[in-house]
């Protein structure tokens, strides 16, 4: 008898204990609840002993200590120095926030969402082309319509691995990496196409949006040059839903039970192979919307190469965030300002805005690595003692 | 080789795992070192083989100060540990095993199979172990594996034995067998500790008694007078009744029936052949079994977790055999599952939302997709309050959980439950003997309210005090019945071996 396990069948035993048991230990470590020390004290202090071996970098390629400290001074003045820049830190932020709780979400249901980038790309594209195609819709309408594109394309790029996994077993990190090389190459060979390459053009742009599907201006009016737009307050709402979501509803529980331990979930009668599938597609739709954001409140329109990376930041954000929505918010604000900073340090001193992102891997390695910087720090381990208190304790 | 420890303290962060411990270990005598789950006997364990550096105190071997500074020293000297759970590489052989870490070579570093082959097979003579050196190790006993891990500690030397809970997983026959290896090995001069808590083994094969409590050496025993009853109470410091006191059972209508129920593995391979059984609403069925004879499978075929390839589950009546676990749960059927830490549980989930962990999305608990967090928090203080879960800190991780706090927990939940059919896996596994009794209690009261009740257990001890009516699985099979009171643990330990009734 071979039919015991239907393919079509939600539970079935595809996803096997062992492979469940695989993810676990990192993932969790990731997601387990947030505490002073490991959601404050150690993201803080792996922020600063990056920032201080960035310093060193800065010294060891020949610029002088006294210039090293100007070219911080820059980066402090150009992320929060004055409106205008901490308008170029919020606008930054804006898409990490996204990105960051796409990849959080995901970390907290036990999967890697490497797919973040490829996700953000589809929902730019299905964006842009919702923005160019309906002419002469309200912009009620048509920003609504514009931005649903954005978070369907990313839902549809996120099914496509959460599907796979929850049928076949497929793991979602080489699925997501593979689907963001189709994302990334699709989106130059649709600019090249008609329907999206800007008439009278030979390079791969696509046109540019109408005006009834942008993100409104937030500070335009205190000078034009401000490009902080109302994608950031959609992605604060979007913080507090994922928040929300994961903490106050049973579809959460769901999320947070199969991501801590599946076996227990699939115990509990949870359906973890659903799960897979509905966060992978709310990873995506988060991470579609980060893309749609960027088309619609910035960049107007879409070249090849639009998601910058972002999509990627977003594990880092996330990581850095400890997966939680506040703190995702928070980490993407401070990349935000060292993307913005890093510009200007980039323009006013010799010291290029490639160190931004030694920096913010720096920090990465840091907070995946607690008890580097607990040893640093000389703080107490606590990670050897609570095990050993697990075993102990009556 | 004599070893003393004396004086030994370890703390941790807001625990005192070991307070002014001493004990000695005598060459050719064996010392049974008991105490509940948490009492410090790991922790010591660990100080002696090196993982841990104690606080104050000494490790003498022959009257000679020790100083371990890793788990290395500890083998040198002379110290071997066999664990619970073994330290074997499944798909290597015997040899390659044994020598593992410490491969003979020849000119150029070419590992000397030959030799170690000739070294597995001189220990195992000199002991009379009965290893074959070139068996692949999947394909063994657990008792013969249990063999393996000894003849690795003696080819490193050892002279002091420390082993680790190791009845857990042997039949009772095994269980002789591996007396007569202490035996064997105390001829020949080793000093042996002997870490349990079945009380009866530790009064048959010990020379002596040490019973540690709350990090503390608080007595010890002469096996030749002393008796089980008393070593609980020291070990818990108060009077315990290791009897299950419990009236004869009334069993009335059937609540489940499995009819020729057969599951597979990948391989094709039977996990469950044909099963057929019944449970009774007021009575306790018992499963014995050494573990891994389809016992989780049986519990995994009935509870929708593992599907049923034939055969018929059948539940009031009603033919379930195709329901998911989510459904069954809402037919009736409670679960305490094996693994509590595994299944049974989300460590990083409060006690609140472990409490829940199957029913979150209950009207009770939820409404819509909102959570209800008052409902939830009132019950989970009623039932942490109920069930005496200690602490009764219903926002702390059930990982904080001692084993038998986070058994109560699990117990609270699917026991709060008023459904016909309880099953209970292993509910008493590693958990200190307050708890067990405590457990006990619970599954007798469930009986005596007409539920019917089906235990799972390696303990024959466990079967024997709970079950009205006794079935024990042999591979995959169910190779006998029997009424409790017309059966003996030595009848019921042939078949556990694999003898047909």
């Amino acid at each position: 008898m071979s039919d015991h396990i239907p393919a079509s069948d939600p539970d079935s035993p595809v996803i096997t204990e062992e492979s469940l048991k695989h993810n676990r230990g990192f993932v969790q470590r990731l997601t387990t609840s947030v505490n002073w020390r490991t959601g404050i004290l150690i993201p803080l202090l792996s922020v600063i002993t990056a920032l201080a071996i960035g310093l060193v970098i800065i010294v060891l390629s020949g610029s002088s200590f006294s210039e090293a400290l100007e070219a911080y001074g820059a980066l402090l003045q150009g992320s929060v120095g004055s409106i205008k820049a901490i308008s170029e830190t919020l606008t930054a932020a804006t898409p990490l926030i996204l990105v960051g709780l796409s990849v959080a979400i995901a970390f907290r249901a036990g999967l890697f969402n490497i797919g973040a980038e490829g996700q953000m790309a589809i929902g730019g594209m299905c964006a842009v082309f919702a923005g160019f195609t309906f002419v002469g819709l309200p912009l009620l309408v048509h920003l609504p319509l514009a931005i649903l594109a954005g978070i369907i394309g990313g839902a549809i790029w996120g099914f496509i691995p959460g599907i796979l996994k929850a049928k076949t077993g497929a793991h979602e990190v080489i699925v997501t990496i593979m689907l963001n090389y189709i994302a990334i190459l699709f989106v130059g060979y649709l600019l090249k196409t008609s329907l999206f390459q800007r008439e009278g053009r030979t390079d791969p742009v696509s046109k540019n949006i109408e005006g009834s599907s942008a993100l409104p201006q937030l500070l335009d009016w205190i000078n034009p040059s401000m490009r902080i737009h109302a994608g950031l307050i959609i992605a604060l709402l979007a913080a507090a839903f994922i928040h929300w979501l994961l903490f106050r509803t049973t579809v959460g529980f769901e999320f947070r039970a199969v991501g801590a331990n599946p076996a227990a979930a699939r115990y509990a009668g949870m359906s973890v192979a659903r799960v897979y599938v509905m966060v992978m597609v709310i990873a995506g739709a988060l991470a579609g919307l980060a893309g749609g954001g960027q088309v619609l409140g910035v960049l107007e329109r879409v070249t090849p190469g639009f998601t910058a990376g972002i999509g990627f930041d977003g594990i880092a954000v996330a990581l850095l965030g400890r997966s939680n929505p506040a703190g995702v918010v928070a980490a993407a604000v401070l990349f935000g300002g060292l993307r913005a900073g890093g510009q200007q340090m980039q323009v006013s001193t010799d010291v290029g805005i490639d160190l931004i992102s030694v920096i913010q891997a720096l920090i990465i390695i840091f907070v995946a690595a607690p008890t580097l910087i607990s040893s640093i720090y000389r703080l107490k381990a606590p990670a050897a003692s609570m095990q050993i208190s697990k075993g102990w304790a009556s | 080789m004599d070893l003393e420890l004396r004086g030994i303290r370890k703390e941790f962060p807001g625990v005192l795992a070991n307070d002014d411990v001493s004990l000695v270990a005598r060459s050719g005598k064996v010392l049974a070192l008991i105490g509940e789950n948490g009492a410090g006997k790991s922790t010591l364990m660990n100080v002696l083989s090196g993982l841990y550096r104690p606080d104050a105190g000494e490790i003498l071997l022959d009257g000679v100060p020790q100083n371990f500074h890793d788990p290395g020293a500890a083998i040198a000297a002379g110290i071997g540990m066999v664990h619970q759970h073994f330290m074997l590489v499944q798909i290597f052989s015997v040899a390659d095993n044994v020598v593992l870490g410490v491969e003979p070579t020849t000119v150029g570093g070419v590992m000397d199979r030959k030799r170690a082959r000739a070294e597995v097979r001189e220990i195992s003579q000199r002991y009379g172990l009965a290893v074959d050196p070139d068996a692949i190790i999947e394909e063994l006993p657990v008792g013969i594996q249990q063999r393996v891990e000894i003849i690795k500690i003696l080819l490193r030397g050892a002279k002091v034995i420390v082993f680790d809970e190791p009845t857990a997983v042997l039949t009772p026959q095994e269980v002789e067998e591996f007396f007569g290896i202490v035996a064997e090995l105390k001829s020949n001069g080793a000093a042996i500790i002997f870490i349990t808590h079945k009380l009866k083994e530790a009064l048959a094969i010990a020379d002596d008694i040490t019973v540690l409590r709350s990090g503390k050496v608080v007595g010890h025993a002469d096996p030749a007078t002393a008796t089980p009853e008393e070593l609980a109470s020291l070990m818990v410091g108060r009077d315990i009744d290791l009897s299950v006191d419990k009236a004869p059972a009334k069993p009335g209508a059937t609540v489940l029936e499995l009819s020729e129920v057969t599951v597979t593995d990948d391989y094709g391979r039977k996990l469950l052949d044909s099963v057929s059984m019944t449970v009774a609403g007021g009575e306790i069925v018992g499963i014995a079994g050494i573990q891994g004879n389809g016992q989780t499978e049986l519990v995994q075929a009935i509870t929708g977790l593992l599907p049923v390839e034939t055969g018929k589950v059948l539940f009031q009546g009603r033919d379930v055999t195709k329901l998911n676990p989510r459904k069954l749960h809402q037919a009736g059927i409670a679960h305490v599952p094996e693994d509590r830490n595994h299944m049974g549980m989300v460590g990083s989930f409060s006690l609140s939302e472990n409490l829940i962990l199957d029913s979150y999305y209950s009207d009770q608990f939820s409404k819509g997709l909102q959570l209800n967090r008052g409902a939830i928090q009132e019950s989970a203080l009623a039932l942490v309050q109920a069930y005496d879960v200690r602490p009764p800190n219903i926002d702390n991780t059930g990982d904080a959980l001692s084993g038998g706090n986070a058994q109560k927990m699990i117990v609270a939940r699917e026991f709060s439950r008023d459904v016909p059919l309880v099953i209970c896996a292993q509910p008493t596994r590693g958990i200190d003997v307050g708890s067990i009794e405590y457990i006990h209690e619970q599954i007798v009261l469930k009986r005596d309210e007409g539920k019917a009740i089906l235990i799972v257990s390696t303990e024959l001890d466990e079967i024997f005090s709970l079950a009205d009516r006794i079935l024990v699985m042999f591979d995959g099979e169910i190779v006998a019945e029997r009424l409790t009171s017309e059966t003996t643990p030595t009848e019921i330990g042939l078949f556990m071996a694999g003898n047909r009734s």
